[in-house]
């Protein structure tokens, strides 16, 4: 049975139990075993970066280094996460000057990186460690019949350099991921453009605008539901279509569900066991969809 | 040729001053194409930022303009821009190089003291209530794990982080 360490960032225990918990069940349906160790901190994303690039590396690293103790590779939820940490970890592997640096850093506080692990996706512990064929073996609710926008985010695919998970400009794990669900995933305009999350606190208008052209896009195209990989693209587009309302008058009642929320469904975790009562947007179209 | 070590500010340019810090080195390669503008989610909504024009005011030496404006703050960090530079510019990274400069000089939106202030009392950017940490019980989620708080204040303090100012008229 392979183990990760599981990396839940802030954003998650703070706000998305529904997230947690379908990623939780589903790995332990396919067989990975999850592991949570101490003293992990915040990864240091891109509001940290914009403060202090050099702490926010060491502080990466540090949070690598304990799963170096425990012999563990990683997995992150969020993408805010995965990019941090996997950013870090790519870098510091390659250029030993900054990892000189960054382990005398990190040698006050008794750690030094050795570069033992790696750092993934949950997007792609489904790809490389379980396996597409895997997935659709053990597919007992298949999802037929339901168009779903696959929302990748930017932080699972760019630095596409560092990061390695797919193509950055034609991505196609997520669609296939939907695919061996039985769901169809469907092509929309703007799909890789952010989320507009970032800018949430400094710039709310612009923030807004990049949800609401998602929310025009995929509705355009049709789809049941849009599928998300973080934290901040889900918050963006779900309490994001209540601020669309009051602003512009636009309802477009459009489900966000995580990928591992479908991933559970169709493995057949019941509904009333994955914390759907945390979305903004009830999750009922997709669920009487599928029924 | 640049020199990576020059220590005394006052005798080099804005330019130089970037190209030495982290995540600012790729700054001289930008021939201003404009593929990073094209690319840019933000600069189609919004005048106030363009990416291409953010890296030629650094290049020019401006630096009170570009410390002291909006443009810098308005990027998403997506890095679309980085990804299609022809040159290997690391666009967005120079982006987070201007920020810690400007954050150094005093200047920065009002939620970045909230997100330094966070980090170095919790250890956490988004605060976790005892209400929610009560909640994972009831969801059937494993208690939190202790957060290494104390090791992460020494690592800000011998990276030299510097809480953002809280200014009292936000931006």
């Amino acid at each position: 049975m392979k183990r990760f360490a599981i990396f839940l960032g802030c954003t998650i225990p703070a706000r998305q139990p529904n997230y947690e918990l379908s990623a939780r069940k589903t790995l332990e349906k396919l067989d990975v075993e999850l592991v949570d160790l101490d003293n992990f901190t915040c990864c240091c994303p891109a509001p940290i970066q914009s403060i202090n690039l050099e702490s926010s590396q060491a502080i990466a690293a540090y949070n690598i280094c304990l799963a170096e103790e425990a012999g563990l590779d990683i997995v992150a939820l969020c993408n805010g996460c995965f990019e941090s940490l996997a950013m870090a970890n790519a870098a510091l592997k390659k250029d030993k000057k900054l990892k000189a640096e960054i382990n005398k850093v990190l040698a006050k506080v008794g750690k030094e990186f050795q570069g033992t692990i790696e750092v993934k996706h949950f997007l792609q512990v489904l790809i490389e460690d379980i396996g597409l064929k895997k997935i659709q073996e053990k597919v007992t609710k298949p999802l037929s019949s339901l168009k779903v926008a696959p929302f990748y985010g930017c932080h699972s695919l760019r630095p596409s350099k560092l990061l390695q998970l797919d193509d950055p400009e034609r991505p196609q794990i997520f669609e296939n991921l939907i695919e061996s669900l039985g769901a169809e995933p469907l092509e929309y305009r703007n799909k890789l453009k952010c989320c507009g999350g970032l800018l949430k606190g400094i710039s709310d208008d612009t923030a807004l605008e990049l949800a609401r052209e998602k929310l025009a896009n995929t509705n355009k195209a049709g789809a049941d539901c849009i599928s998300t990989l973080c934290p901040f693209c889900f918050v963006a587009l779900d309490i994001g279509q209540i601020q669309v309302k009051g602003k512009f008058q636009e309802i477009y009642d459009m489900p966000i569900l995580h990928y591992s929320e479908l991933l559970a469904l169709a493995l057949g975790v019941a509904p009333e066991e994955l914390a759907l009562r945390s979305h903004k947007i009830k999750a009922d179209k997709v669920l009487e969809k599928i029924a | 040729m640049l020199h990576h070590n020059v220590k005394k500010a006052e005798a080099i340019s804005f330019s130089e001053e970037v190209t030495c810090r982290h995540g600012g080195e790729t700054l001289t390669a930008c021939y201003q194409c404009g593929t990073c503008a094209s690319s840019c989610p933000v600069a189609r909504l919004d005048s106030r930022f363009n990416p291409r024009e953010i890296l030629k005011l650094a290049l020019l030496g401006e630096k009170d303009e570009v410390l002291s404006g909006d443009a810098i703050w308005l990027c998403t960090s997506c890095f679309n821009c980085q990804e299609r530079c022809p040159q290997n510019v690391e666009i967005a990274e120079l982006i987070f190089a201007l920020r810690n400069i400007a954050i150094e000089a005093g200047n920065s939106p009002n939620i970045y003291a909230d997100f330094g202030g966070a980090l170095i009392a919790d250890g956490r950017i988004v605060a976790i209530s005892k209400f929610v940490e009560k909640k994972r019980e009831e969801f059937g989620l494993p208690p939190l794990k202790p957060v290494g708080v104390e090791d992460l204040n020494k690592i800000l303090e011998a990276t030299g982080f510097t809480k953002p100012e809280q200014k009292e008229a936000s931006k």
